[in-house]
This record gives C-alpha cells, sequence and structure tokens, in this order.
C-alpha cells in the first residue's frame, strides 16, 4: 500500500503523499485485522479441522486425512443437491416475485413509494423465526391457503412435480422452498428497485417509439439495464439460502434436510468436527466456484 | 485565519509546469494578469488551461514554477489558503445546505459576523435572493450558475476562478449569462479569469484572451489584436476562420511593402507585419519554419472591372456559394488546388454562381503573416 | 381487459407485497389468541394476556434484552470501523486493494453455518469460551462487510468537486470533513448502521454456534419455544418491533416533511 494516493487529486499531491502513504492503512487497518483475524484464520482453521483425524475425547492430529471428504462426499451428496435446488428454486421465486414488485414500486407507486420501499423492510424487525413459524399456521391443512390450492387443483400439480404429497402443504419442499423465497424476498427486491429506479421513463418511451411492443421493450430494454440489480439480487438470494437449515427444519420433514441442517448436527449434536469441518468447506468452495460461473457468465465484474 | 496580503488581485506565472506521469498537462506558461481584468483562456479541450486555473486556485500541485498574487509567492499555500475562489465547471453546490447557506459558507470559515446580509446582497447582486431557502437541486440550471458565482464573488477574492461556467447551459441561457457576467464584473472590480473553449464567448466577454494549444501559450492580447494579427498558425485558425497561402520566400523592393511570393505570384505585405528575423533575399532556407500569408474570408473581395485595381490578385474559379442570409460565402479554387474562403455581405454587389472565373483581392494591410509548422 | 393489462404489474406488486406481510398479521392476530395447548398455533379465544404481562414467558425479556444490547454494540462497533475502512477503500488507490474488497466480498459469500462452524472451530482450538464476547465477535464479523459496502457505495458517488469547493472555499481538511463530506456520507452510514443492527439482532445460525450453554438471545430463545412450545408473548415482541419500526420511520418522514415545507 506503499503508493496509495487519493482518486481524483482533490488536494495538492505534495501534502497528501505523505499522509496518503499513511492514512488508508490506519483507517483500513482495525476492519482488516478483524476480517482476517476472525474470518481468514477461522477458515484455514477449519480447512485444518478437516484433514484431522482423531475424537473429540482423546483430541486430533493433523494426518492430511482427504478420506474425510470422501466419505462426506460420499454419505451427503444428496443433501448438497437437495441444497442447491432448493436454493435455485427459491432464487427463481424470488426473482419472479420480486421484478414487479421492484417494478410496481420504482414507476407506479407515485407517492407511496417510500411507504412501500419501508414495507419491504419492516417484517426485518420481526425475528425471523417468528414469521417463519407464521407459515406454518398459514399454510396449516384446516387453513384457507390450503383448501384454495385443494379448490384449484393446485394441489396436485406440485403433487406431480413431487413437491408436496398427502394433499398437504406443510412439511413438504413446497413449504421449504417458499419460505425461503419469502425470507429472502426483500434481499431480491432491493437491489432490483434500485437499478430499476434509476432506469428513465423517457428511455421506455423512446423504445415505445421504436414499435418494441411490451415483451420486446422489456427483453431489449428493460431487462439488460436491471441486470445488476438481478445479479446482486440472485446473489444475495442464492448463497444464504443454500447453507440455511431454518426453513427446512421448520416447515420441511427428514426428507427436505438441507446441508446446513448436516452441519449443524455434526458440529453441535454428533461431535465429529473434521466431517462437519469438510462439510462447511465443500459447501463454501461449491458456492464459490458458482457465483465465479455465475458472474462471468452475467458479465458483472463490479460485485460489491 | 491569518490572510495579511499586500496583493491587489494581479497573478504572475512564471514557468508554471505540471506533468501528469509522462503526460506535459502544462508546458512552462508564464503570465502577468493585471489586476481588475477581465482575463479569457481560451484553447480547445486538453490544452492545459483547466488545468492551470486548477494549480492557481491551489487544486493541482505544479511540478515546476511559481505561482504570484500581487507581490505574494503562492505556490506553496493551500486551496484553503488563498484569496482566490473558483466558479466550478459542474458548479460543486453543496446539496445538503441551501442556497443561503451554500454562498455563506466562506464567509463563515472566514468568521465574518454580518455573513448572512453579505450573502443576501450577493444573492440580489445575482437576482435570486427570493430563492435563499431552497435546495440547489430545486433550482434550474441556469439558476445554479448563478448561484456558485454568488457564493464565490461573496467572499471578495483578489482573483476570481471560472472554470467553464457556462459550458451546460443552452445556447440562448449562455449569451444571457455572458452579459451578465460582464456587468457583475465590472460592477465588483475583482480580477476574473475565465477558461473556455469558446472563442466566440472569450471574445465577446474579455479584456484580454491568451490562447492555450498542447499546454504553451501561443498567444496573449485584446480580442481585436488577437483577430486581426495572429501571431501563430494555430491562433490564426482557433479564433475565426483563416485562408493560409503557404509562401515560398520574400523579396524587398523597399520602402512601406514587401512582396511576397505564393505559386508564382507576388503578393503586396506590410512590412511591419513579418515576423522578426525573416529572409528577404527570395527563397528560405531547406528545413526552416514553413511561412504563410494569412487573409480572413471576409477581408477578400471579389473584383469587378470598375474596381480601383488592387495591389493583390488572385484568379481562380468558384466551386461554390451559399446564401446564409446577411452573407453569402464562396469557395475558390485557385490554380494550385487550393480552396480559398471569401464571405460578402449581400450588399448588392456582384454576385458569382459556381463555375465563374473570379479575380479576388484585398488590402494589404488586411493580411497578415505566421511563420511555424502548422 | 385493457385495464387489466395496463395494471397488471401493479395488481402483481400488490400481492406480493400482501405475500411479505401476511406473516406479520398471522403474529399480530395470534398475539390476542389464548391458545389452549402449549402451542401458539391453533385459534382457540380472544385474550389481552400476553400484552398484558409481556414478561411472563420465563427468561424471554432476558433475551430479548440480550440481543438488543449485541445489536446495539456490535452494530456501532462495525459501523465505525467500517465506515473507517469504506473511505480508505473509496477514496483511495493502493496496492492490494482489490484483494481488500474480495476479503470484504468473502465473509458475504459464506453461508452463516459456516461462517459460524469455522469460528467454533478457532474459539475451541484458543480455548475461549463461548459466550457474550464470541457473539459480539461474531456479531461485528458478519455485519462488518455489509457496512463497508453499503457506506462505499456513498463515498465512491461523491463527487470530488465537492470537497474541492470547500476547500476553494477556505475550508481546512478537517473542517471540509465535517461540514462536507460526512453530512453527505451520513446517509449511508445510517443505512449501514440499521442494516447492522436489524442482521444481529435477527441472527441465530452464527449465534447458536457461539453462544454457549448458557447465553440466550432472543432468536435463540424463539428457536428453543419452538420445540418445546410457543408462549404468545413471542408474538406480542414480534408485533412491537414491526409497529415500532413502523412508527420511527413514519415520524422521520413526517418530520423530514415539515422541515421541508418550511423550506419553500
Amino acid at each position: 500500500m506503499a503508493f496509495a494516493h487519493p482518486i481524483g487529486a482533490a488536494r495538492p499531491a505534495r501534502a497528501t503523499r505523505r499522509r496518503g502513504y499513511f492514512v488508508p492503512v490506519l483507517l483500513l487497518t482495525p476492519a482488516m485485522l478483524w476480517l482476517t483475524v476472525f474470518f481468514v484464520v477461522p477458515t484455514i482453521s477449519l480447512a485444518s479441522q478437516s484433514l484431522q483425524t482423531g475424537d473429540i475425547d482423546n483430541g486430533y492430529t493433523f494426518t492430511w486425512n482427504f478420506q474425510t471428504y470422501a466419505d462426506a462426499l460420499s454419505r451427503y451428496w444428496p443433501h448438497f443437491v437437495r441444497s442447491f435446488g432448493y436454493a435455485a428454486l427459491a432464487t427463481v421465486g424470488t426473482l419472479l416475485l420480486g421484478y414487479p414488485l421492484a417494478w410496481f414500486i420504482a414507476h407506479r407507486a407515485g407517492r407511496f413509494k417510500n411507504t412501500l420501499l419501508v414495507l419491504v423492510v419492516a417484517p426485518f424487525f420481526t425475528n425471523f423465526l417468528i414469521r417463519t413459524l407464521a407459515w406454518q399456521i398459514i399454510l396449516t391443512d384446516s387453513g384457507p391457503v390450503n383448501g384454495f390450492f385443494r379448490a384449484t387443483g393446485l394441489i396436485n400439480v406440485l403433487e406431480a412435480v413431487g413437491l408436496t404429497s398427502n394433499d398437504s402443504l406443510l412439511f413438504s419442499p413446497f413449504a421449504v422452498v417458499s419460505g425461503l423465497v419469502y425470507n429472502f424476498l426483500p434481499f431480491m427486491v432491493l437491489p432490483l428497485y434500485a437499478s430499476l429506479e434509476r432506469l428513465d421513463s423517457r428511455l421506455l418511451d423512446a423504445a415505445g417509439d421504436l414499435y418494441a411492443n411490451g415483451w420486446h421493450t422489456f427483453w431489449r430494454v428493460i431487462w439488460p439495464l436491471s441486470l445488476p440489480g438481478v445479479v446482486s439480487g440472485t446473489l444475495l438470494t442464492f448463497i444464504p439460502a443454500a447453507g440455511d437449515y431454518i426453513n427446512s427444519k421448520l416447515l420441511g420433514n427428514t426428507q427436505t434436510v438441507m446441508i446446513g441442517q448436516v452441519i449443524d448436527a455434526q458440529f453441535l449434536r454428533v461431535l465429529d468436527y473434521p466431517t462437519a469441518a469438510a462439510l462447511s468447506f465443500i459447501l463454501m468452495a461449491a458456492i464459490i466456484v458458482l457465483v465465479g460461473i455465475y458472474v462471468r457468465i452475467a458479465g458483472t465484474e463490479e460485485l460489491v | 485565519m491569518a490572510k495579511t496580503s499586500t496583493s491587489t488581485g494581479a497573478l504572475r506565472l512564471v514557468g508554471l509546469t505540471r506533468h501528469f506521469d509522462d503526460f506535459v498537462a502544462v508546458a512552462g506558461i508564464d503570465l502577468e494578469v493585471p489586476a481588475g481584468s477581465f482575463f479569457a483562456l481560451l484553447g480547445p479541450s486538453g490544452c492545459g488551461k483547466t488545468t492551470t486555473l486548477r494549480m492557481v486556485a491551489g487544486l493541482e500541485e505544479p511540478t515546476a514554477g511559481r505561482i504570484y498574487l500581487g507581490a505574494d509567492d503562492i505556490t506553496a499555500t493551500r486551496a484553503y489558503q488563498r484569496r482566490v475562489n473558483t466558479v466550478f465547471q459542474s458548479y460543486a453546490l453543496f446539496p445538503h445546505l441551501n442556497v443561503l447557506d451554500n454562498v455563506g459558507f466562506g464567509l463563515r470559515q472566514l468568521k465574518v459576523a454580518d455573513w448572512k446580509q453579505r450573502s443576501m446582497e450577493a444573492l440580489e447582486l445575482v437576482q435570486l435572493a427570493e430563492r435563499a431557502r431552497q435546495r440547489p437541486r430545486q433550482l434550474s440550471g441556469g439558476m445554479q450558475q448563478r448561484v456558485a458565482l454568488a457564493r464565490a464573488i461573496v467572499n471578495r477574492p483578489e482573483v476570481l476562478l471560472l472554470d467553464e461556467p457556462l459550458g451546460a447551459l443552452d445556447l440562448k441561457l449562455r449569451r444571457e449569462m455572458q452579459i451578465e457576467l460582464k456587468r457583475i464584473q465590472q460592477e465588483v472590480g475583482i480580477t476574473f479569469i475565465h477558461v473556455t473553449h469558446d472563442q466566440e464567448e472569450a471574445m465577446t466577454m474579455a479584456d484580454t484572451v491568451a490562447v492555450m494549444n498542447a499546454g504553451r501559450l501561443e498567444q496573449v492580447g485584446e480580442p481585436a489584436q488577437l483577430y486581426d494579427r495572429p501571431a501563430t498558425a494555430f491562433v490564426a485558425s482557433f479564433l475565426g476562420q483563416s485562408n493560409l497561402l503557404p509562401l515560398e520566400g520574400f523579396s524587398d523592393p523597399g520602402g512601406e511593402f514587401v512582396t511576397a511570393h505564393a505559386h508564382g505570384n507576388g503578393l503586396v505585405v506590410e512590412r511591419a507585419q513579418l515576423p522578426e528575423g525573416m529572409p528577404l533575399d527570395g527563397g528560405f532556407a531547406e528545413g526552416a519554419p514553413s511561412v504563410h500569408l494569412g487573409i480572413r474570408p471576409e477581408k477578400l473581395r471579389i473584383l469587378s472591372p470598375e474596381d480601383a485595381p488592387s495591389a493583390n490578385r488572385l484568379g481562380g474559379t468558384v466551386t461554390d456559394a451559399s446564401f446564409t442570409g446577411v452573407a453569402t460565402t464562396y469557395l475558390v479554387a485557385m490554380p494550385w488546388g487550393q480552396e480559398l474562403t471569401v464571405t460578402r455581405p449581400n450588399d448588392g454587389s456582384l454576385r458569382a454562381r459556381p463555375g465563374d472565373a473570379v479575380v479576388l483581392g484585398w488590402d494589404p494591410h488586411q493580411s497578415f503573416v505566421v511563420s511555424e509548422a502548422l | 381487459m385493457a385495464w387489466l393489462r395496463r395494471n397488471l404489474v401493479v395488481i402483481a406488486g400488490l400481492l406480493v407485497m400482501a405475500y411479505i406481510l401476511l406473516p406479520n398479521l398471522v403474529v399480530t392476530v395470534f398475539s390476542f389468541n389464548k391458545p389452549s395447548g402449549r402451542y401458539n398455533y391453533q385459534w382457540n379465544e380472544f385474550s389481552l394476556d400476553a400484552w398484558l404481562n409481556p414478561c411472563a414467558s420465563a427468561g424471554m425479556c432476558e433475551a430479548l434484552g440480550l440481543s438488543l444490547w449485541v445489536a446495539v454494540v456490535s452494530s456501532l462497533v462495525a459501523t465505525v470501523i467500517g465506515t473507517a475502512a469504506a473511505f480508505a477503500l473509496g477514496r483511495y488507490r493502493f496496492r492490494g486493494r482489490a484483494a481488500t474488497n474480495l476479503l470484504v466480498f468473502f465473509p458475504m459469500a459464506t453461508p452463516e453455518v459456516v461462517m459460524g462452524s469455522s469460528l467454533l472451530t478457532l474459539f475451541v482450538a484458543m480455548g475461549v469460551p463461548s459466550g457474550q464476547g464470541t457473539i459480539l465477535i461474531a456479531h461485528i464479523l458478519f455485519t462488518l462487510s455489509f457496512v463497508i459496502t453499503t457506506v462505499k457505495a456513498r463515498v465512491a458517488s461523491l463527487d470530488p468537486s465537492l470537497e474541492q469547493a470547500a476547500a476553494d472555499l477556505y475550508a481546512r481538511p478537517s473542517q471540509t470533513f465535517w461540514r462536507v463530506t460526512f453530512p453527505l456520507v451520513a446517509p449511508g452510514i445510517g443505512a449501514g448502521a440499521l442494516l447492522a443492527f436489524a442482521l444481529s439482532f435477527d441472527d441465530y445460525i452464527v449465534t447458536n454456534f457461539n453462544a454457549g450453554a448458557t447465553t440466550v438471545t432472543f432468536p435463540m430463545y424463539v428457536w428453543g419455544a419452538a420445540q418445546r412450545g410457543t408462549p404468545v408473548q413471542i408474538n406480542v415482541i414480534g408485533t412491537v418491533m414491526f409497529v415500532g419500526a413502523l412508527a420511527i420511520v413514519g415520524i422521520a418522514q413526517a418530520i423530514g416533511a415539515r422541515r421541508r415545507k418550511v423550506a419553500q
């Protein structure tokens, strides 16, 4: 960091060259120290833990034991697949629901814009466990939602694709994905809103003038311009959803167990630290690889 | 803040230089701006005029050279220590402060007790007193520009710097603001240094214009002097249009005039206009800078048989005539291929049509000579 | 039909809005319930009991107090050190800036369960006893990146000519900072702090890994209750937090609107 200088040359260079060397380092030190000591070091310690053998009573020794990874993967690969599958479904769901809402708030809500934005964020202040428990009440077998799904026959569609069973919405893959969609929807709506709000409405008029119909206007003009919002929204949804286990635990059954649940159990109940660490590491690596590919395809370099 | 100063608003730059890595933005400028003048720094974009201005403001540090305000060397002082204020190109109004607090910002830093009253007076000067409580973003571009001006002049700086302040305004508003700026400058009597790439703006507003190109000063002078007697080919073509005839040499018949040779034509030129040290013994030396004779399009006449014989005559063929209302602009092809531009007022005199063979003439006092590579 | 087509997006938006708010409505309604068993999942009869005795459920208000305290302290620390880092990243170019940005991004790309478990392995390896201290460390960690990102965006979008104008108008660097830079960045800092508070207050997974056996935050209390039986008081707290957040924003907006009106 020896060649620090301010962006945009705000001040005379001579005065800042010396200060510019110390100031950013000084400003960065506390935060970077925190991230290094409590994120980088634990990640390394996790990697080391995953390659150790032993048990909690007799202690662990570092043995380059890659077998743990092989065992963990062969035993828990369905949980990984399920987790990424649910997370992908939930991401698509939040995008499908979040886009119209973000558009509505950005361009059609008029003076209620700010009120609606606040309403999107306000549920955060009610603990998410309480809200997720409320879904148990909403989706219960005798409730009106279940009644609606049965009356319209939608429940048969869901059962046909294996998302529900026994005419019941609760404690099913459907409930888990719905819960994920619900919990992460604000993380999708806010970045989408930010990029849609910036769209100049004159731009849309111009697209209309070029004889673009509604679908063309959307696909050729609006969608590409909203891509930055779509990318950050999908990342903010997919990453935490893949590691989440609250929804699968509160709204799912024994067939919907996600990888987070397995890691949690290995760490806190089974006390098999190497396996738990290996699973954590695989999860993190998989997410980083998927995100890397996704970002490369989406073509946005500026992630954060 | 101690601001003891012996200066009077006169600005002097000595060998002022600024490099950005390998790029030389300003290449050693020597310049004197008299106190109380309206001075324009004119040049194409990237010529270093804004960098020069920012060095005077203290926002950019010179690589070499000195800056004097009156008798004081202010080169080493910081921006906030200089009694110099700037009207920024983007106006740079503080969005979180209302108009009055924007204008009063500098006075409050200077601990002026009656900052409110003085700020209101400045707002009255720019005719925005009734907007004092509004936020900048509630104002139009022209109004924001006037607030930025008020915010700068309210401090009574010794020099006021204007960085293309009219660039963002539309043409009509720009004309109005040009007149307005001139009025305000005469009212407050502060030295104004106005950076612009618009030659018409510079010539209308300033008493003195300095033309910059590629980090150097090309010429400094009054607008009429720059126009009638440009010192370089760059000034001749940047300020208005010029016909530049390449010359092969001079010969000296003695007296007020000398003869210039261009493509076999002997042209009469005022001796006083020749650059110093110009050889008058026929052709130029091999590798010497090229020399051109310049004539403005409106100084060229199309000679008719009844005209008095002209000292300078060039025959050619009209290739184009465009009627623009007050005048008609002709392109006349010379035998050696060069096309000269001729602008004639539509005063009932002879009109030529494309294809006509015409003879062009001009008064030898109205031409000029520039020497250097184009 | 044309009307429907024109307003399709409005209808869809309102439906999604309803989806977002429905659980809160349920939480509020069931805060007035008098359940017949240990679980508050079936409507039984109207009652104000829970509202009149919000702390009747053993340990709940202590857990709530702890969560609020943790959220305040951790969001405060994260905001201060995060804002400093955001200024460095948004303002200066230096070697290793890209790597630093990556270090800031990674915690946000790490699932909570991984972050929580890796911190636990560190604490176990170092022999650090779990408790309030470890919770604070963890919360500052996972909120820090969000604060840095939020504030950095604001710092980077700041027009540098504004600070130059302040310097031009006789403000020394410290005065420029406090009179121009800070007020302009403040909304970003406020948003970052609020986000940090909400994330900390709501966190269960990371906290559960690092809290130890005896320290119980509010989300942990709710989790435990979900296994043993849910007291109605949980719904009361949920409702109060939701309405409280709305009220604070509403009051702030009303004050802002009045100020704007006075200004005109």
